[in-house]
């Protein structure tokens, strides 16, 4: 689990438990897949162990991920109730970039749409059309 | 849970000190928490080393007092510095010594030094122990500083700007120190900085020190929590900074400006609605944006 932290303002636990989440929206961390404990993640990332353990708890609270007595801490199973929100939420980003990127080409919002189902059209395989 | 566990390692109370005519502590009053990192901020010359040498009793308390592990550490050396691994500022290790020589040296006065972690250590460090003291790079030197410091598993590791002047290897591994120690469980960290991305990594509480005074002090969680940038536009340039009473600081031209404030917003969106101005962005603030807001706040209450 590969994380990387800014000091720019966001707080410390938060970029941990939005980072981890955005790994499981984006399936690069699989439901049933075990985190680093607290004490290892604090030494790879240079944190405050305390820090860690705060986005375990916030990630716990969301359902992201379940800690199993004695074991240690894993990604949720029947995967997060915020996964689909939060994939969303990457995918506003993107579509954000790509709005203004069109705005500076001159392309209507209109034909972005159009040429968002276009290309949705031609990436179906055969039999489906 | 037992008194011993809950009361502070260090305490000062209303702490003050004169050199001649400068105050360079004033009515300081701080509790620092068993099994935390606690974090010391202040430019060089805000009285940070004054405070350090008061926790140590190389200076004695003219006003006020210092408790550590609830001795005054100036009647009872022995009960308070046994248990504190001190790095210092100037590294004043003896030039002469080879880095064995300063290992077998230092051992002989601290009972529960541990051999094993000691050598682990020189070999994380890639301290060579025939080298001599005097022959060590800056960086190395304070590596073995920080070894001594911290071999024989103090109770209280006290570090007076352990980073500066340091390259980024060398701090890696002196923030590595920190978190180990304060992972092993009830041990304390108490270091002064001005590098507020350290600070900010790995302590927990915080106190920002300026010209001698204590101007904010908390756990770093709540002054994040409390402590908002928020970015405002106008319809026109402002030719001058708007009236936002309130803010801590207030930065910008034209028709962006930053505000940095804490505690309730209410009142200053108020006010920026009043000056005609919009929110564009409301996020949390950088200590380091935190620490030069309330630096200058303090600055013009001053004049």
């Amino acid at each position: 689990m590969q994380l990387h932290i800014t000091t720019d303002g966001v707080p410390i636990y938060l970029q941990i438990a939005n980072q981890v989440k955005y790994l499981v929206a984006s399936g690069r961390l699989a439901p049933g897949e075990e985190v680093p404990p607290i004490r290892v993640l604090a030494h790879q990332l240079l944190v405050n162990p305390n820090t860690v353990a705060r986005a375990y708890l916030e990630l716990e609270r969301a359902g992201v991920v379940v800690k199993r007595h004695g074991s240690g801490t894993y990604i949720s199973d029947n995967g997060s109730p915020l996964a689909r929100k939060e994939r969303l939420k990457i995918l506003a980003q993107r579509v954000d970039a790509l709005l203004a990127e069109a705005a500076h080409m001159q392309v209507a919002p209109e034909d972005l749409i159009k040429l968002i189902k276009d290309r949705h059209e031609s990436m179906q395989p055969e039999e489906n059309k | 849970m037992n008194v011993s566990d809950t009361s502070p390692i260090i305490e000062t109370s209303g702490l003050s000190r004169k050199f001649g005519q400068k105050l360079a502590l004033n009515q300081v009053s701080l509790k620092i928490p068993r099994g935390r990192v606690f974090g010391l901020v202040g430019e060089n010359g805000a009285g940070k080393t004054t405070l350090i040498k008061h926790i140590l009793g190389v200076l004695k308390a003219e006003r006020g007092s210092v408790r550590v592990f609830g001795f005054d550490p100036v009647a009872d050396p022995v009960a308070v510095l046994g248990r504190i691994g001190y790095l210092s500022e100037n590294r004043d290790l003896p030039p002469w010594m080879r880095v064995d020589e300063l290992l077998r040296y230092t051992q002989a006065f601290y009972p529960k030094w541990d051999p094993a972690f000691a050598e682990e250590l020189r070999n994380q460090f890639g301290l060579d122990p025939a080298a001599k003291i005097k022959n060590l790079s800056r960086g190395e030197n304070a590596k073995a500083g920080l070894l001594i410091a911290l071999a024989f598993r103090p109770e209280l590791l006290l570090l007076d700007e352990p980073s500066s002047g340091l390259d980024p290897v060398v701090r890696r591994d002196i923030l590595e120190a920190i978190i180990r120690t304060v992972a092993e469980e009830g041990r304390t960290v108490f270091f002064s900085s001005h590098l507020l991305e350290e600070v900010e990594r790995v302590a927990d509480d915080i106190a920002i020190m300026f010209a001698g005074e204590i101007v904010l002090a908390g756990t770093l969680d709540d002054i994040k929590d409390n402590h908002h940038r928020l970015i405002l536009r106008f319809e026109s340039p402002q030719a001058s900074a708007p009236k936002i009473p309130g803010v801590l600081s207030l930065t910008g031209s034209g028709r962006e400006w930053t505000v940095i404030c804490n505690g309730s917003r209410a009142e200053v969106m108020a006010s920026v609605a009043r000056a005609g101005g919009k929110i564009m962005a409301d996020d949390t603030a950088s200590l380091d944006e935190i620490f030069i807001a309330r630096a200058g706040a303090k600055n013009t209450g001053k004049e």
